[in-house]
This record gives structure tokens, C-alpha cells and sequence, in this order.
């Protein structure tokens, strides 16, 4: 028997069990095997689902757990560190023929992946008062487009074309979910300034301005992308609400990348 | 080639009893540390850049003694060692600073796959060697002395030439390492094997203990009728766990006994009776030395 050949037995459970086993007492060895077999998939789905509560409770128990076993075996864990295990859930979901009908459900997936992530970041102290020089460079019209914004680590933005955020939030205080239009877009910022996981609500503007600095664009294009996103965007409202939040790490010139 | 004893053992853990940390017992055990002389926390859940984690590992190593226990390394593994797997632990071991740290006789990954369980290996001369190979691989990645944890397992291989006990005192020969025996580990392979405990005890290197676990098991049966024990740590630890260690104590003297209960929670002061039963027993094994 080679690791190989049991391997496969265990993640697949229309094949026999490997050969090679035996049991002191002449009883079947395929039941012990089955031990294994039924570890393997009860942890992981286990431990997908302490990750994602909001998920399984909108699908309930039943659903999501049978859709974790698929995913799981397409997407088996790659590393012993299991956190964010559910990276690629939101994507599986998509594309998931039973979930069809539930077009949130893929970005509630996302959210709660994207708070696992957060929580576990790096640590970063988040800049709450720019100091004299950065304001001196954020008012002058040849400096500001070029400066270049650090987010937290934990920092991300999650856009999604249904209430997602609203959904997750009446999950965490028992609100009455008939009160939700969930057929609109709605967009957040989840950050772990500190201690605690935040789900913060942004605006459009506020949350393309978000996108665009983690994706390292400088100041001027960034807030280009956000007034792309929404006319109305206000650049100093939009930076004021990030250092509210406690979003922003740094503020740099580009010839002074951050260390 | 082996490279016994070359590698420095951590400055191990005190001979007291002590018990996994979970989230849900952490405040109260932090609020009353004396009640435990160490803990343990899973090197996996260690691995993370910041956040909760990092701030309860610098309040529990500035209140006790740490015990790394890992999970994931697949020491029985066909596949090499996850080199940046063995990166992260020895990372853990230079920022935190454990007592002791320790991992399985067992796989648990495969070609790039990493499975969640501790998965069984034949007891052969060539797993042998590979088990001797990665126990010195991740010695000297770590610049530390390993505490190698006895299996519970369910399945045997019609392969296997050499008994557990057997075969875990040549690791221990071949790379100095040291053993972590977990006792509910022996008494469910010895139950499921149809093998005796004590004598399978008798059998181990015990001058190389470095920590002791014991739990609680579930108790199933097999095609035939015959019970099927499962390590589930999800139960008080049975009595004859309990036995197993007034005898393993007598033989060795006093030594760190961990109690190991990672489902099912009881409410902490269940727990803590568990700790006062065993450092009984420890101290019972002090008293034994001194009139000896």
C-alpha cells in the first residue's frame, strides 16, 4: 500500500479501501478505514463551518455542509494551517447549480472569509491625525496625486451587487430579515484596527477610493477611479472617513516607499 | 545517517499537570494561572501574522510554561517535509519560546493535500528509516529536541514487522528525540489491536518521556462485535487511562501530564478537577521517590 492509494480512498468515497489492511480480530477493516474517511471530511467541514456562520445558517445545516464536502473535494486544503480555508468558497459557490437561486450567498461567503482574514493579519497602528508635512502635501495640487496611501493589513473591500452587508449585520443582531431589500449594491470596508473585526458600510465612492489604494494606485488615480464609480465622490470626505475608520497606516511620497 | 542527541532539549516543562488552552477557558485560566503548571496550544493555530491569536500567546507565555504541540507536519509522511512548514515552526519555537515541543507518529498529507487527521503507518524497516530521517530533519531545522507522540490507531498493515512499542524505542534510539506518551493513545491502540496496555507500556523507552497526555475516549464496536475505541478527546479521561498513569508515574517518577480535551467542553472547574486528580497522582509519585 502506498500513502498515494490511501489517500485517494479517503477523499473519495465510491472507492474500496486500501489494500494492505488487516485487524487483530478478523473484523472488516474497511469499517476502521471508514474511521478515517469519515474524519477527514467531518473536520474539514467542520471547520469550514465554524468560519462561516452566517452562510450556513441563510442555507441552513443540511445544505451547507453537503455543499462544503464538494468544495472541500475539489478544493482540498493545501496547507496544516487551515485558516481561511474557505478562500476559494465564494468562487465554488458561484458556480454551485443548487445555490442558483440565492445570488447573495456567494459574497456573504466572501465576507466571512474576508473577516477570518482580517482577524489574523498583521498587526499595524492605524494613523489618526496626518502629521503637519502630510497635510502640507495632501493641500499641494503637484504633491497630492502622487502620494501614496498604506492600508491596514487587514484592510479589504467587499463590493457586492446585492445587501450582503445588511444581511450579515441583521445576522448579528437578530433583525428581522424581511426588512432588507436585498436587490441592491452595497459595498464595505472590513478592517481590524485593534482587537475587533469591523464590518464598515461605505458609500461607492468611498469604497472604489478603498479598492483602488490596496491595489497600490497612487492618491490622484484613486480618487480618479472613485469618481468613476460615483459622481458625486468627494475626495476629502472620502480620506476623512478611512482615518475615521482607522484604515490608513501611512501616507507617502512615492520616491519614500513605506519600509 | 542519525545524529542522536545532537540537537538540545528545550528547558521542558514542569512536572505538573496542565491542559490544552481553548478560547473558551482562556480568561478563567488566566484569571487563577496557578491552578495549572503549563499549557498547550496547537502550533497550526500559533501561525497567523497578528491579531487575537498573538495576544493571547503573549498573555499565556507570561503566565506559564508553553507546551508547542503540532498537528501538521506529517512526520510519517511519503512526501518530504513541507519546508515551509518546518520555516513557520521553527519561527514559532525563536518568537515563543516553548518548553517543549512535539508532533505525531503519523501522516497526514499527501502529494500537496493535507488531510486533518493522524493517519496510521506501517511498522516497517523502510517507514522506519523515513520516520528517523524527518524526526532529524525537523531536530536540526529547529535546533531543538522533539517530543514524538505515540499513535492511536485502528487499522494495522499486513506489511507491519516490528510492534509500536518496538518501533517508537528505535526512533528514539536512532535520533535522540523524545516521547511524548499519551496514555488514552496506548489504551485505545492496545483495545483495538486486542494487545495488553501494560505490557505495551513496559515495552517503551520511558527514560525519554518529556510530557504525558491523557483523555477520554469513545467507545464504538467492529464488524464482530468487539470494541472499537476512538481518541476523540471529547470525554472525562477514562479510568483505566487514570491507572495506566499511577503505573507509568511509579516507574518514572514525576513527570508533566497533560489533560487533553479538545471537544465536547466541559465548564472549567469539570476541568480543573481533572488537574487536581493528576497532580495528585504526580505529587503521589514525588512522595514515592523521597521514601525510596
Amino acid at each position: 500500500m502506498t500513502q498515494a492509494t490511501f489517500a485517494a480512498a479517503l477523499l473519495d468515497p465510491d472507492r474500496p479501501p486500501p489494500p494492505g489492511l488487516r485487524s487483530w480480530n478478523g473484523s472488516d477493516p474497511a469499517q476502521r478505514f471508514a474511521v478515517h474517511r469519515n474524519n477527514v471530511m467531518l473536520s474539514l467541514v467542520d471547520a469550514l463551518a465554524d468560519e462561516h456562520p452566517v452562510t450556513q445558517t441563510l442555507v441552513g445545516a443540511d445544505f451547507f455542509r453537503a455543499m462544503a464536502a464538494l468544495y472541500l473535494r475539489r478544493h482540498p486544503p493545501r496547507s496544516p494551517v487551515l485558516l481561511g480555508l474557505g478562500d476559494r468558497l465564494p468562487d465554488f459557490i458561484r458556480c454551485f447549480e443548487p445555490a442558483a437561486g440565492l445570488p447573495w450567498l456567494a459574497d456573504v461567503a466572501r465576507l466571512e472569509w474576508l473577516r477570518i482574514r482580517a482577524a489574523h493579519a498583521a498587526d499595524a497602528v492605524p494613523l489618526r491625525v496626518p502629521d503637519a508635512a502630510t497635510l502640507a502635501a495632501l493641500q499641494d495640487p503637484a504633491q497630492a496625486p502622487r502620494l501614496r496611501v498604506r492600508l491596514h493589513p487587514s484592510a479589504a473591500v467587499l463590493g457586492s451587487a446585492q445587501a450582503v452587508v445588511s444581511l450579515w449585520v441583521a445576522h448579528q443582531r437578530d433583525d428581522p430579515l424581511w426588512s432588507i431589500n436585498l436587490d441592491h449594491p452595497e459595498a464595505a470596508l472590513v478592517l481590524r484596527p485593534d482587537a475587533e473585526v469591523l464590518v464598515l458600510p461605505l458609500p461607492p465612492g468611498a469604497a472604489a477610493l478603498a479598492q483602488a489604494l490596496l491595489d497600490g494606485l497612487p492618491l490622484g488615480d484613486a480618487a480618479a477611479t472613485a469618481l468613476a464609480a460615483d459622481a458625486a465622490f468627494d475626495l476629502v470626505h472620502g480620506l476623512a472617513l478611512l482615518l475615521q475608520h482607522g484604515a490608513i497606516v501611512q501616507f507617502h511620497p512615492p520616491a519614500e516607499p513605506s519600509p | 545517517m542519525h545524529t542522536a542527541s545532537s540537537q538540545p532539549a528545550l528547558r521542558g516543562l514542569p512536572a505538573r499537570a496542565g491542559v490544552g488552552l481553548k478560547a473558551a477557558h482562556a480568561d478563567g485560566l488566566l484569571a487563577a494561572p496557578q491552578a495549572v503548571g503549563f499549557v498547550e496550544l496547537h502550533a497550526e493555530n500559533c501561525m497567523v501574522d497578528g491579531g487575537p491569536r498573538h495576544r493571547l500567546l503573549e498573555r499565556v507565555c507570561a503566565s506559564w510554561p508553553l507546551s508547542l504541540h503540532g498537528v501538521g507536519l506529517s512526520i510519517g509522511g511519503e512526501s518530504p517535509l513541507d519546508g515551509a512548514h518546518l520555516d513557520r515552526l521553527r519561527d514559532l519555537v525563536r518568537r515563543w519560546r516553548p518548553a517543549a515541543f512535539s508532533e505525531h507518529l503519523a501522516w497526514s498529507g499527501h502529494g500537496g493535500m493535507f488531510f486533518n487527521d493522524l493517519l496510521p503507518l506501517p511498522y516497517t524497516a523502510a517507514t522506519l528509516a523515513r520516520v528517523c530521517d524527518h524526526v532529524d530533519q525537523v531536530q536540526q531545522h529547529l535546533g531543538c529536541r522533539l517530543l514524538l507522540e505515540n499513535p492511536a490507531t485502528d487499522v494495522a498493515f499486513s506489511a507491519s514487522t516490528l510492534d509500536e512499542p518496538g518501533f517508537l524505542a528505535e526512533v528514539q534510539r536512532r535520533t535522540g528525540c523524545g516521547l511524548l506518551l499519551d496514555l488514552n493513545n496506548l489504551w485505545v491502540s492496545c483495545a483495538n489491536h486486542g494487545r495488553d496496555p501494560w505490557a505495551a507500556l513496559a515495552a517503551l523507552p520511558l527514560h525519554a518521556v518529556g510530557e504525558v497526555h491523557i483523555a477520554g475516549h469513545d467507545v464504538q464496536h467492529d464488524s464482530t462485535g468487539a470494541p472499537l475505541l476512538i481518541d476523540h478527546h471529547g470525554a472525562p479521561v477514562a479510568q483505566g487511562v487514570w491507572a495506566l498513569l499511577d503505573t507509568l508515574l511509579a516507574r518514572t517518577g514525576p513527570l508533566p501530564v497533560l489533560i487533553e480535551r479538545d471537544n465536547n467542553l466541559p465548564p472549567l472547574p469539570e476541568l480543573l478537577a481533572e488537574v487536581a486528580q493528576a497532580d495528585a497522582a504526580i505529587r503521589a509519585a514525588t512522595d514515592l521517590r523521597k521514601a525510596a
